[in-house]
This record gives structure tokens, sequence and C-alpha cells, in this order.
């Protein structure tokens, strides 16, 4: 895109179709545009402060209504951004190794026939709506992994993770990561993707011409050109992770603010998101405006992540630049 | 075809080592599939055993046979084709269990009764029986309704600001600026923009207000970034050729936009704003803090709660009986043939309406 935009001159603007040349209808019609896209800098800063004022309210609430997890709003939220990272750690171990290789897959293993299915089956699972996957998640896949989870209780119990009463629905903080994982297969797997298929077929074709295997081709010609694509693609996948709702609200059937580092119990830490989801009432300010400050943290939270994510590729392209 | 694949080894070793016959990958994988079938067999395992198993048998199999007739460089790579394939194939699972799941489990609820009544009961006109509410019909007119509104607002919106990107916003600042955000804002986190709706309606029309419209602000709020990037990206690709021509004949620039700019790029536009609608017509969190849900009709997009239909299924799920889990199924199925009739919609626009490129 970056390249598009620096080859062709702006030619436009300074030419025949300027604006100033052709008066009312032009400056209309450009203000027009301006204010559409000044309306979307408005949004994106009202979301902040409407956040802001009606969650401020929730910085410093009644304790009860912090109880029983917390008594001021720091810790609440503390607790609760953990049971969000832990999730999206979860998801992120699970689902980085596949992405690199679907993504891997598509653009040096398979035969061309299979590579374009493939790829369009993948951004297929993009498509099905959370809440889908909250269901087949909560319904199907916590009952079905009962029994690994059983196992690994039994036989790796000496593990942190793994310690505890293993919980005999099966939903757990676990099935939640391994559903969020398949969520955000996609976008990383897309993202991955894309910057393996831009390594310089040359570079690549010298690799294989000293002897090189396909892997070793891969390894010192694709990843070391591709590295910074792979953090965005990563940390995208973690934005998307962090304010996922649905998934880890119908997997997890309750749960509250909670340190826990056991995985595979019934005490599940809740997300912001789902906690929120949970919690919401639309009648009653007291939580409302709580929930509205969690809120709050969860935007800033994705926000800088999504930020540096977009650092990151934005350098890696001036650099190929 | 695959095997043949698999084994291309792109390396000059063959010009100095022996290598593994060409069908050496299907010489290791059918016997572990055998093997792992025989055992899951005689075991009486969970027939997931046996594909585990022999996938565990080819990684350590392929890797050490060459490890013995080739050399190790050669086997590390085979181990890592291996775990590749792998991948794939573990990664398309849950795309097809999901897939298969909700179409067993929802198909046999869905129904003409199921389409066309909501949640109240109602009276069987032939045994004269009140019967439980099992129907979708509120939750789909409300989704149709609430998702309509969403679009009125953010295309118009999202339109614009990608004519702004392209055509006027040239290397400005402020265009920095809105590309940088727009980005950005593709990140919020639905639920974050259905909590934006509630303090904004909250904040005017006091505590406990809700309405469809709000639902539509919040999901607004996600779209307006996919309109204008599919925009911006369809409009940068209309030739400035055909800019020229239009100004050379003395046509301002803003009748140029109208009738040379956006009618070239219009297919991909309209795909782009279809996939948009397929993507947020499944969000349930922001529909559920803005709106709220409802066991009845509401048409009112402006007055009142609504429901949807992933708040329907979400509704449905926690209510927990056997019957209600059919209904949350059969409305997941729904959900999931609209959002699959959008996207094959967006694809088929966008082959009607791509620029011809011949005479």
């Amino acid at each position: 895109m970056k390249l598009t935009t620096e080859k062709a001159p702006d030619r436009a603007s300074t030419g025949f179709g300027s604006g100033t040349r052709f008066g009312l209808g032009d400056r209309v019609f450009s203000g027009m545009a301006l204010g559409a896209g000044l309306v979307i800098l408005v949004a994106l800063a009202a979301v902040f402060v409407f956040l802001l004022v009606q969650g401020q309210d929730g910085f410093h609430a009644d304790p009860k209504l912090y109880a029983p997890a917390a008594s001021n709003f720091v810790s609440y939220a503390a607790k609760l951004l953990f049971g969000t990272v832990l999730a999206a750690v979860i998801a992120m171990v699970i689902a980085v190794p596949f992405a690199i290789g679907v993504a891997l897959f598509i653009s040096h293993y398979a035969p061309r026939r299979l590579a374009v299915p493939v790829a369009y089956l993948v951004d297929l699972l993009a498509a099905v709506p959370s809440v889908v996957f909250g269901l087949w998640g909560g319904r199907t896949l916590a009952h079905e992994l009962q029994p690994l989870q059983a196992w690994l209780g039994d036989h790796l119990g000496w593990l942190p993770f793994f310690s505890g009463q293993v919980s005999s629905t099966g939903r757990t903080i676990l099935v939640a990561g391994v559903v969020l994982a398949i969520m955000i297969l996609p976008i990383t797997t897309a993202i991955c993707r894309e910057v393996f298929q831009q390594t310089p077929r040359l570079h690549e074709e010298a690799a294989l011409a000293l002897g090189a295997t396909r892997w070793e081709m891969i390894r010192y010609a694709v990843f070391p050109h591709s590295r910074s694509g792979i953090v965005a693609g990563v940390m995208l996948g973690l934005g998307r992770a962090l304010g996922e709702t649905m998934a880890v609200t119908m997997v997890l059937s309750a749960g509250g603010p909670l340190v826990t580092w056991h995985l595979i119990t019934s005490d599940n830490p809740a997300t912001i998101a789902s906690n929120i989801a949970s919690q919401f009432n639309g009648e009653n300010v007291g939580i409302q405006s709580v929930l509205l400050g969690t809120g709050l943290v969860l935007f800033v939270f994705t926000f800088a992540v999504n930020f540096i994510a977009r650092a990151v590729v934005t350098r890696a392209e001036r650099k190929l630049a | 075809m695959s095997a043949a694949e698999l084994n291309t080894v792109p390396s000059a070793t063959s010009f100095s080592h022996v290598r593994l016959p060409r069908l050496a990958p299907l010489m290791v994988i059918v016997p572990a599939l055998a093997f792992g079938a025989l055992l899951t067999l005689l075991l009486s395992w969970n027939w997931v055993a046996c594909p585990i198993l022999a996938f565990v048998l080819t990684i350590i199999a392929l890797p050490s046979w060459s490890l013995v007739v080739e050399n190790r460089r050669a086997a590390t790579n085979r181990l890592v084709t291996c775990l590749v394939w792998g991948a794939i194939l573990v990664a398309l699972v849950p795309l097809v269990w999901v897939l298969a799941q909700t179409v067993v489990k929802g198909a046999p609820e869905l129904s003409g009764s199921f389409l066309t009544h909501d949640m109240t009961q109602h009276l069987d006109p032939v045994t004269f029986k009140m019967l439980p509410g099992a129907g979708v019909a509120h939750a789909l007119v409300g989704t149709l309704l609430i998702t309509l509104g969403a679009a009125v607002i953010s295309v118009p919106i999202g339109l614009m600001t990608a004519i702004y990107l392209v055509e006027y916003g040239r290397g400005k600042r402020v265009a920095r600026w809105i590309t940088l955000l727009v980005d950005v804002m593709t990140g919020i986190p639905s639920i974050v923009a259905g909590l934006f709706a509630a303090a904004l309606f909250t904040l005017i029309f006091g505590i406990g207000t809700h309405s469809g419209i709000m639902g539509s602000i919040a999901l607004s709020l996600l779209m307006i970034p996919t309109v204008v990037r599919s925009a911006e990206e369809m409009m940068r690709l209309v030739p400035m050729d055909l800019r020229e021509a239009s100004y050379a004949l003395g046509v301002p620039k803003w009748r140029t936009i109208v009738k040379v700019v956006i009618p070239t790029s219009l297919g991909g536009i309209i795909t782009g704003v279809t996939l948009a609608i397929s993507r947020v017509i499944g969000e349930t969190a922001p529909l559920l803090v803005a709106v709220g849900s409802l066991d009845v009709m509401n048409h009112n997009l402006f007055s009142g709660r609504m429901q949807t239909l992933p708040v329907y299924i979400l509704t449905e799920y926690k209510k927990s009986t056997p019957q209600d889990y059919d209904l949350a199924w059969a409305g997941a199925l729904l959900l999931i043939i609209i959002v699959m009739i959008l996207n094959l919609l967006a694809r088929v626009v966008g082959k009607i309406f791509a620029p011809k490129t011949g005479r």
C-alpha cells in the first residue's frame, strides 16, 4: 500500500481537477469527505471520553460492589486483567505455532491446487460468529475435553497449572483458551502468510542453490525476512483475544475476579469482557459505572497492544521500502 | 499428488547422497494408520486415538528412516514437513467440527413454526393446549433492523472517509491520523463499543435506556473501519488515466469522483460492505450490553429492548434446559446460514461488478 501511494504522483490535486477551480460543488463535497473523516476521529475520542465520564464513579465506588473478590477498584480491575491476560496467553501459546505452520503450508508447502482452497477454509473460520464458537465450546468441546483434562490432572498434577480438583463439567479456563485460540488463528495466519509470501524470490532461490533443504531455506531466508510481520500478526491476535467476550463467557459458567494458576478446576478467573457480559445490568448505576471503569481499562490496554503492533508493521514496511 | 509433493526436497543432496524413495512418506503413513487402527480396535479406544497414534508414529519413523539413509539435515527437513502438514490438518478440525455439530443439532428444530413465532406462549389450534414459545422471528427481525441501522450509519461515513483519504487527503497530516486511527479502530473490543453506546445514551436519556438504535451505533463503530479500508483499497485501484480523462473534459473533481471513480470501484465497495455486514451481524457482546434481550417482537428501533439472533442464542444457552439448548443450536445454524449467504453474495457481487478488463 505504501508503494502505491509513492508510485502514483499527486497529479489530481495539482492539475486541472483541483478543488479551487470549480467552486462551490467541489468545496462542499471535499468538506463532506473531510467531515466524515473527522467523525471517525471524534467517535474514537468519544469512546474514551464517555467511558471515562461514566466510569469514573466506578473508580471509588461503594466497596460492596467489588465484593467478594476485592475491596477497591485497583485490585478488582487487576484481578480481572490477570484473567484476561491468562486466557489470552493460553490462546497464544496454542494458536501461534499452528498459525505459523498453517501460514507456511499455504505459502511454501502446499501444492498450488491445495493452497487457495485451504486459505479460503481458514478465512471461513473467521466468518463463524463468536457466539456459535461459545455455544460449541460450552456444550461440545468442554464435554469432549473433560477426559483429557482429567488425565492431565492425574498425570501432570505436580505442575501448578494442572493441580487442584479437576472440573467435572470440563468448562475451564483451559477450554476457553482453546476456543480463543481457534478464533484468533485466522487473523494471525493471514498476516504471517502475507509476509511469508513477500520473501524475495531471489533469496529463496539462492538458499536452495547453495544446497539448503526446504526447511533450511525457510529458516535462513523466510523467517529473518518476516520476523517483524510475525510479531505484528501475533500482537493483532493478542489484541483480539484480549477483547473477545462470548467464548469466555459461555465456556466458563461462573467465575469472578480471581487470581489462580490452576487451569482445569471449577474456580476460573473471569476476564474483563466476560465479567462485563455476565454482570452488566442496565438499571443499576453503581455496578454499571464499575463495569464501565473496567471497560476503560480494557480499551486502553487493547489500544496499546494494537498501537504497538501497528507501529511494528509500519517500521517493518519502512525498512523494506 | 500430495505424496509426491511431500517428498520433493529441493536440495542438491541427490548429487552425492542416497535418498529415500519418492513414495517414502506414503510408505510410512499408510502402515502407521493401519497400525493405529489395529491398536485402537484391539484395545477398544476412542477412534480419535487412531489418527493421533498414526501421526506420532509418522513423525518418529519418517525422520529416523531419513536419518539412517540420508543425513541429519534431511531428517530435520522431513520432520518439519510432517509438522506443517499436521498443523494444517489439526487446524481444519475445529471448522469441520463446529459446522457439523451445528447442522446436526440445529437442523431438526429449524422449521416454519420456528421461523414465524416468537418466544411467547401460544395456543395449539389442534389440541387447544398452551405451547411454550419456541421461535426466532422476533430475533430475526431485530437482527435485520439493527444491522440495517448500522449499515445506514456506517456506509456513508465510511465511503466519504475513503474518498477523503484517496482523493483529497494525499500526504496531509489529517489523512495520516485518520488512517492510523482507522487501523486502531479495527482492534476495538466489541464489548467496548457496546459500553460506549450504553454510556452515551445513559448520559443523555438516563439510566436503563435500551433501544435498537443503540445497538446500531455500537455495531457501526465496529463496521466503519472495515468499510473504510475496503473502499479505500478499491478506489486506489482506479487508474489515474480515467480521472485525468475526466478532468481533461472539464469535469469538476467531485463529479469525477461520483461518476467515474465510484462506478469503477463499485463492485469492490459492495463486496467490502457485504463482508463488513456479515462480520457485525454475528456480534453478540455489544448488543447484549446496549440492546438487551426480549422474548417478544419489537419492530421499533427507537424504543425499548429488542431481541437479536446472537443474543437469542446466548439467552437460550443460559436457560440450560434440553429444549432451550436445541433452540440455541437452531439459532446458531440460522446465524451461520445468514453469514454464509452474505459471504457468498459478496463474492458473486464482486464478480458481477468487476471492472471489465478487455474491450
